[in-house]
């Protein structure tokens, strides 16, 4: 036997094989072990499925008032008949909003949008972020020095509040207020591609693509931005995180998603001023705010702490 | 150290000269944004109450029908000159109503930054220290709960507890406004009978210093005052400050275990050095730098989140003043705030990036 079919028998006996250990498998396997992460994926896991499932999942239209089909009163408080809410009256497990709607239900299509928020605000930031980056990082020079001193001026704001302006400019709506947050968080992946471009630019592998031919793009995409993508999605995990807050704010102060939207942020913005009558209305969706947040913000850590293990010893 | 002083000094005058054109891309953006707005440019800024009189003045005023360049060119000198306009609104000049704003942000803002400190810091060195055990998984959980919660709603729940559910206790808790009714302060220029007239720029700055309460009331040694103000900063300062909490609690924590782990520190304790001076002077000043980084980019989240908790707790700042001009749909007083703060936000990062060169001498050497 050669050495090389002895290693494969000795890991086929311990039920690895060569050809799995790739990088990906490695922090698979990591990430596993971290509990924290797994209960961030497992919240995750959760509202992706109320977010796919919320038409069915939901007692009530999360739109329509309940005024005149049912005999409930406004910002009722949540009546549930397992913990002693008379049987004739209808169950409203997180009560009745400031419209007269099951807010239950509206919670669970806020899920839904939330997650949208995160992930389209995140792709827009990655995909502006990761041109510019790539750009600044491999022409370098007077590219270099433009691109990234307007990353400065963008990072040189208090982000929310750019986005406020941004969104004042533009006018409120939620796909403007997408926008804003999207346009303020394009300098972090700017500056994690361009960093990673930098560290591999020079390298034989590079070099040798450049020496047979290959264009700037072919390059780019084949041999330099792969390099890229562990950071990025780290990034990309604790961004959508400070994207739902975000927005939830913007929404919060009138600028994002507009009633009768079911956002979470606009959920409570509506009923701020109720928080001593009907605390009810304010609490469920702040939680559903933090859970979400919660989620991605452990998963992103421990995907940061599976893919750089020299940090796995510290957090 | 005659060398060490002149590094410093050259690392200062060169992150002076590097902020120039951060500077300037602010004035820049907030510029553009006010030109990107739809529509006619003067009632997007003054308002749309502004009558045709007011506009042409406007127009004339910021040469709006000069070339972009020129007209970038007035905004620099306006901005430079403190001379932000009229807001119809509030119809006063907007460089007073930031005068008389921006003082209690700032306030909020430090505030929070200091009970972030006082209790991250702690927390983040117990854990470290006791590594592992039921505290440390304990800080660690709410660390990771801290970062998470919106701002606005940790505020209004806070309120919640604090005002009502603990309603005729000794921890009841004001959970609006900045002082009680009936307390009155005497700017403290005025308790110390300082010779300074109305108008002048030293009497901007006095002015500037006495709308913060809590400056004003040490400094005119008003304990009933000073009890008064802190009593109704503390529910903002907790909900702005829990987000800086967790992040100086996490980074003191990964940092000490960090240094901990160091042979210096196994020669302190084999020296025979008591834990607590291990702990204090071996470790913790040596754990400082990481934190000063974590300090200076909470600061960002501490101006944006200090909008957010003056909506909640009805505090009469910049944020609450941003939430109306927003509603108004008043681009001018936007425009005004938002460059005011990033300059503040430019300069305190300038400072962060000095102590940062201070604490650690290989920075400016290099």
């Amino acid at each position: 036997m050669t050495q090389e079919t002895q290693i494969v028998a000795a890991l086929d006996a311990e039920g690895l094989s060569l050809k799995s250990v790739s990088l990906w498998n490695i922090t698979l396997r990591r990430l596993r072990r971290r509990k924290s992460a797994m209960i961030g994926l497992a919240i995750l896991g959760v509202l992706v499925l109320i977010a796919l499932t919320a038409q069915w999942l939901a007692p009530y239209d999360p739109y329509a008032p309940l005024i005149g089909v049912e005999d409930v009163r406004v910002r009722e408080a949540p009546c549930i008949h397992l913990f002693g809410c008379p049987q004739s009256k209808p169950q409203h497990i997180l009560g009745i909003d400031g419209n007269v709607r099951d807010q239950f239900s509206r919670l669970l299509y806020g899920a839904r949008l939330s997650l949208m928020i995160g992930f389209s605000t995140v792709t827009f930031a990655i995909a502006i972020g990761t041109v510019l980056g790539a750009l600044s990082g491999y022409l370098g020079g007077w590219v270099d020095n433009v691109i990234m001193r307007l990353m400065d001026v963008l990072l040189a704001f208090p982000s929310l509040l750019l986005a406020i302006a941004i969104v004042t400019v533009l006018g409120p709506g939620l796909i403007n207020a997408l926008l804003a947050i999207g346009i303020v968080s394009i300098p972090a992946y700017a500056r994690v591609v361009r960093a990673s471009v930098l560290s591999v630019r020079e390298m034989d592998y590079v070099s040798a693509s450049r020496a047979l031919g290959g264009s700037m793009t072919q390059i780019l995409f084949r041999r330099v931005l792969p390099n890229a993508l562990t950071p990025l999605i780290v990034q990309g995990t604790l961004g959508i995180a400070t994207a739902i807050l975000d927005a939830a704010a913007l929404s919060f102060l009138g600028l994002g998603a507009q009633p009768p939207t079911p956002e979470w942020g606009s959920m409570l913005g509506a009923e701020r001023n109720q928080v001593f009558t009907a605390p009810h209305l304010v609490f469920f969706p702040g939680v559903a705010i933090a859970l979400t947040v919660l989620a991605f913000n452990l998963l992103g850590d421990g995907l940061r702490d599976a893919l750089d293990p020299r940090l796995a010893h510290i957090s | 150290m005659p060398g060490g002083s002149k590094n410093m000094t050259t690392y200062l005058l060169r992150r002076l000269l590097s902020s120039i054109p951060v500077l300037l891309g602010i004035l820049f953006v907030t510029f553009a944004l006010g030109r990107w707005i739809p529509g006619d440019p003067c009632r997007a800024i003054l308002g749309e109450k502004a009558t045709d009189a007011v506009c042409d003045e406007f127009i004339r005023r910021h040469g709006l029908d000069q070339p972009i360049h020129v007209q970038f060119g007035y905004y620099i000198r306006e901005v430079a000159q403190g001379d932000f306009g009229r807001s119809f609104r509030f119809s006063k000049p907007v460089n007073e109503l930031i005068v008389e704003r921006l003082p209690i942000t700032i306030e909020l803002s430090f505030s929070a930054l200091f009970v972030s400190i006082l209790i991250g810091i702690p927390l983040g060195v117990i854990s470290a220290v006791r590594h592992n055990s039921w505290l440390d998984v304990l800080t660690m959980l709410w660390a990771n709960i801290g970062v998470s919660m919106p701002v606005f709603w940790l505020g209004l729940m806070l309120a919640y507890v604090f005002a009502l559910a603990l309603k005729d206790t000794p921890f009841q808790l004001p959970p609006s406004g900045r002082l009680s009714p009936g307390i009155l302060t005497v700017p403290f220029y005025e308790v110390w009978n300082l010779p300074v007239r109305q108008g002048t720029l030293l009497f901007g700055v006095l002015d500037f210093i006495g709308r913060m309460n809590i400056l004003n009331a040490l400094l005119s040694f008003n304990l009933e005052v000073l009890k008064d103000a802190v009593r109704h900063l503390i529910l903002p300062s907790l909900a702005l400050g829990t987000i800086p909490m967790a992040l100086i609690a996490r980074m003191t924590r990964s940092s000490m275990l960090e240094v901990l782990g160091q042979d210096y520190i196994r020669t302190a304790r084999a020296k025979g050095l008591r834990q607590r001076v291990v702990i204090m002077k071996h470790a913790f000043r040596n754990a400082l730098l990481p934190l000063v980084t974590v300090i200076g980019l909470s600061l960002g989240g501490l101006l944006g989140g200090a909008v957010l908790t003056e909506t909640v707790f009805n505090l009469s700042g910049v944020g609450r003043i941003l939430y109306d001009a927003i509603t108004a749909r008043d681009y001018g007083i936007v425009q005004a705030f938002t460059v005011v703060i990033a300059i503040f936000f430019v300069l305190l990062n300038l400072l962060v990036d000095l102590s940062y060169a201070y604490l650690d001498p290989r920075i400016r050497l290099d």
